[in-house]
């Protein structure tokens, strides 16, 4: 299993986040793919819709359920990751790289350093 | 308390993701879903299957007490043979699919996990109020179960097990020995594809695997284990119903297009109402369904036509072979025809979805 990239930021609900500049990258971690089992659909948003910190922004599929994908910060969509519409295995073969889901340009590109530390989130998450 | 199979140690190390299955700590999956699910339809996969339950019956009624209580004609199958059948309440809804084998002495029904205790007090019941003469032994946890699927299992274990199972027809079985262990091989699945299923002595699981299994952590090999999702997937894109899905206590076989497993023309209980419905044909019909997209339809989304509920989902995935999403479903009788165009309520959103024959996948 790839190591939790000790640089990003994380969500309790398995989201990352990648800060550079004032674009965030966001996926899902390892573990999150890993108990999903092979993701089958993505459900993401256009580029240039407004995601809110703590809400919903897309859904993902697996063989095994549904669930909800979450911003940890406010933004706009600036590139979606098309790769994912074909090959949703990404996020589970990939899930740091080329499993990424969304960039957002954040509001407040500060609201990225309150989330969970990698650290943290391993902690909290409990594996 | 789970129950654990005599395969445990094995699930363990080959790294399997254990869940609690009907009661049972049963591995999901080892790898990942679609590779244990194409593993399956490329090359061979070993499957546990010694959570179903196994039940012997003997004795001078024993016959005429499995005619009575399952929907399948047995009184001409021959000893080797296994039929696919069902098991049925008073008002014709099904309590089990199950498959009876007819051996030299005894009978044997593999049954569902989930079902084994409520089928062991029914026919408990059974003997009671009809007073026939005969022995129900369960052997489940004395036993171990494997299944081995794909299309290169069949060579693969010809070396192996002391039956010649290359000259075995389908639906057929036999018991051998072989130093020692009592081994019965059936030439049946669960996933579309040819293949075995055996039954052994628990004791004898961890030596069996060792033979049957040797090699598996290799990348190219010829089988390697699957767990329970891919079994899912496998048997959905092959059409099979699965209990608590396509089969329950309120559905009828009939309904479930499960006729061909029904004998109308015995007795045995549930016939009267399965008569009824065989008469003006099922209200309601099981049939297949393609989605377009991706998305996947699970249990309980309902299934519209022109803004009315017609039906409703059983089962549902994203077929690893066929790389489309499909359906099993209830959908009522006069909607039920191959080509209408349907749509499946995805949480507000009606995906177009098209009634296709099934089975969804057939092994060339």
């Amino acid at each position: 299993m790839p190591e939790t990239p000790p640089t990003y930021r994380y969500l309790q609900s398995h989201e990352w986040h990648n800060l550079q500049g004032d674009s965030v990258t966001i996926g899902i971690t390892q573990f999150a793919a890993d108990e999903l089992t092979d993701v089958t659909y993505l459900d993401l948003p256009k580029v240039g819709t407004k995601v809110k910190a703590n809400q919903r922004f897309g859904e993902i599929e697996s063989v095994k359920t549904t669930s909800d994908l979450i911003s940890g910060v406010s933004g706009t969509v600036t590139a979606v990751n098309d790769a994912l519409a074909k090959t949703p295995g990404l996020v589970n073969s990939d899930p740091y790289a080329g499993g990424w889901m969304i960039k957002i340009k954040a509001d407040d590109p500060a609201e990225v350093g309150k989330l969970l530390s990698a650290e943290d989130y391993l902690k909290k998450t409990g594996h | 308390m789970l129950k654990r199979t005599p395969f445990y140690d094995f699930h363990v190390s080959a790294g399997g993701k254990l869940v609690d299955y009907a009661g049972w700590e049963m591995p999901l999956l080892y790898r990942s879903v679609n590779d244990e699910h194409e593993q399956t339809r490329k090359s061979g996969s070993i499957f546990d299957v010694s959570h179903m339950g196994r039940l012997h019956f003997s004795g001078k009624d024993a016959k005429e007490f499995l005619s009575r209580v399952v929907t399948r004609n047995i009184a001409d199958q021959k000893v080797g043979q296994s039929r696919y059948s069902l098991v049925c309440n008073d008002a014709g809804g099904v309590l089990d699919d199950v498959i009876v084998s007819r051996d030299m002495k005894n009978w044997l029904m593999v049954c569902n996990a989930a079902n084994r205790e409520k089928l062991v007090k029914h026919f408990t019941d059974v003997r009671r109020s009809s007073g026939l003469d005969f022995d129900m032994a369960d052997q489940t946890e004395s036993t171990a179960m494997v299944a081995l699927q794909g299309p290169k299992i069949i060579d693969r274990v010809a070396g192996i097990l002391p039956v010649d199972v290359k000259a075995m027809k389908r639906y057929h079985f036999e018991t051998s020995s072989f130093m020692l262990v009592k081994f019965t091989v059936f030439r049946s699945g669960y996933t579309g594809e040819d293949g075995v299923e055996v039954i052994l002595p628990a004791k004898m699981a961890g030596m069996a695997i060792k033979a049957l299994a040797s090699g598996i952590d290799k990348p190219d090999a010829t089988v390697k284990p699957a767990g329970l999702a891919a079994r899912d997937t496998l048997r959905l894109e092959a059409g099979m119903p699965l209990y608590g899905h396509e089969l329950s206590e309120t559905l009828d076989p009939l309904s479930a297009n499960l006729g061909w497993a029904v004998d109308l023309t015995k007795e045995f209980i549930g016939v009267a109402p399965l008569r009824e419905i065989a008469k003006t044909g099922p209200k309601r019909k099981l049939v297949g369904l393609e989605l377009e997209g991706r998305r996947i339809a699970r249990q309980g989304t309902p299934i519209v036509l022109d803004g009315n509920i017609v039906g409703e989902v059983t089962s549902g995935t994203f077929g690893p072979t066929l790389q489309k999403s499909i359906a099993m479903a209830y959908v009522d009788a006069n909607h039920a025809a191959e080509g209408t165009q349907l749509a499946a309520d995805l949480k507000g959103t009606l995906n177009p979805a098209r009634i296709v024959k099934l089975p969804f996948y057939k092994r060339q």
